[in-house]
């Protein structure tokens, strides 16, 4: 005849969490490799426009940014505005702008610059014209107009 | 006999690497960097202007998008959803047709002798042309170019451009170039 134990003496083993925190810094990890932090707090307001033909940005290191839109607080105005690093700033500045760039990587990087253009959808494109043809000037022909993803139009 | 030394207890490592991660969530951000490359050219020297390229009519596609964002090619509305046929078959110049670029046979490594078009797509924008629309047709005309890339591939490789290894895709980007140059700009419409 079996015998049965009490129930009372059964006692529920603790789960052990002493792996949960290996998976906790896994994610962490994760997180950390494929985000990067925002070096700059935007003034302007960017909803870049959708396209399909994209190339995403190799080097990161190599990519300085122009934004052009409007600013997101009104007291500044509706017209769009061109940002550089943290302050607002105007077309003339972006020669001074590449050239700070410039300098601050290696000699042999310089060649690889790429300007990013972040600009707001709705922005005229007098701006942008006004802002390529100071890049030309400063001789940063490398450019990319900063693209949301979108599926492809046909197929 | 060995002392046993305590348990760390390690309950709360799970806590601060939860708050650690939470950070980071909030601090960073999954950045989008892509989007439409393309080569400016040098600027004009106004003292040296450049020797006058006969560039014959037949071999630009001007494509211009006004002020209110209407699209003309050479010198006609179309819609924007013609625009990538229309630059396809212009680089292409499938029929040989006499109004459309002529080709050059040029050798290219990897793919021996092969035509290659001598047009260029001249994009024209105004000052009060929207950036969205003048980017959707910048799409439009990256979508033409990479469709003959891919129609060039399959044929020759077998194989989608993107697929193609280094040398390979160089060729085909040799033989199918990015041929769409960004005028000098105009004040027609005012800010």
């Amino acid at each position: 005849m079996a015998r049965f134990k009490k129930a009372g003496s059964r006692k529920v083993p603790g789960i052990n969490t002493g792996s949960m925190s290996d998976i906790i810094f896994m994610f962490l990890f994760f997180f950390m490799v494929i985000t990067t932090i925002r070096e700059v707090t935007l003034l302007v307001k960017i909803k870049p426009p959708a396209a399909s033909e994209i190339q995403k940005l190799e080097k990161k290191a190599l990519v300085s940014f122009i934004y052009v839109g409007q600013p997101l607080q009104s007291k500044f105005g509706n017209e769009s505005r061109i940002q550089l690093n943290n302050s607002f700033a105007s077309v003339s500045d972006i020669q001074a702008f590449i050239a700070a760039e410039r300098q601050a990587r290696d000699e042999a990087d310089r060649k690889m610059l790429t300007t990013s253009l972040k600009v707001d959808g709705d922005t005229k494109m007098g701006i942008v014209t006004d802002v390529k043809q100071e890049l030309r000037k400063a001789g940063a022909f490398k450019i990319n107009y900063s693209t949301r993803k979108k599926g492809k139009v046909t197929e | 006999m060995a002392r046993i030394s305590p348990e760390l207890n390690t309950g709360s490592m799970a806590d601060i690497s939860f708050l650690l991660l939470t950070f980071f969530l909030l601090t960073s951000s999954i950045d989008t960097d892509q989007g439409i490359t393309r080569k400016l050219p040098p600027p004009l020297d106004p003292k040296n202007p450049p020797p006058d390229i006969n560039i014959k009519e037949r071999n630009v596609l001007k494509v211009l998008v006004s002020k209110s964002n209407a699209l003309l090619v050479q010198g006609k509305y179309i819609d924007i959803r013609d625009l990538k046929e229309t630059a396809k078959n212009f680089l292409a110049n499938p029929q040989n047709r006499q109004d459309l670029p002529e080709t050059e046979e040029k050798e290219i490594p990897g793919l021996g002798k092969i035509k290659v078009s001598k047009g260029v797509i001249s994009l024209k924008n105004d000052r009060g042309t929207s950036y969205e629309t003048y980017i959707h047709v910048q799409n439009e005309l990256a979508a033409a170019i990479s469709e003959l890339r891919n129609d060039l591939s399959k044929q020759r490789f077998g194989v989608k451009f993107s697929d193609l290894d280094n040398s390979k895709s160089d060729a085909i980007s040799k033989a199918v170039p990015v041929a769409i140059s960004e005028a000098e700009p105009e004040n027609i419409g005012g800010k």
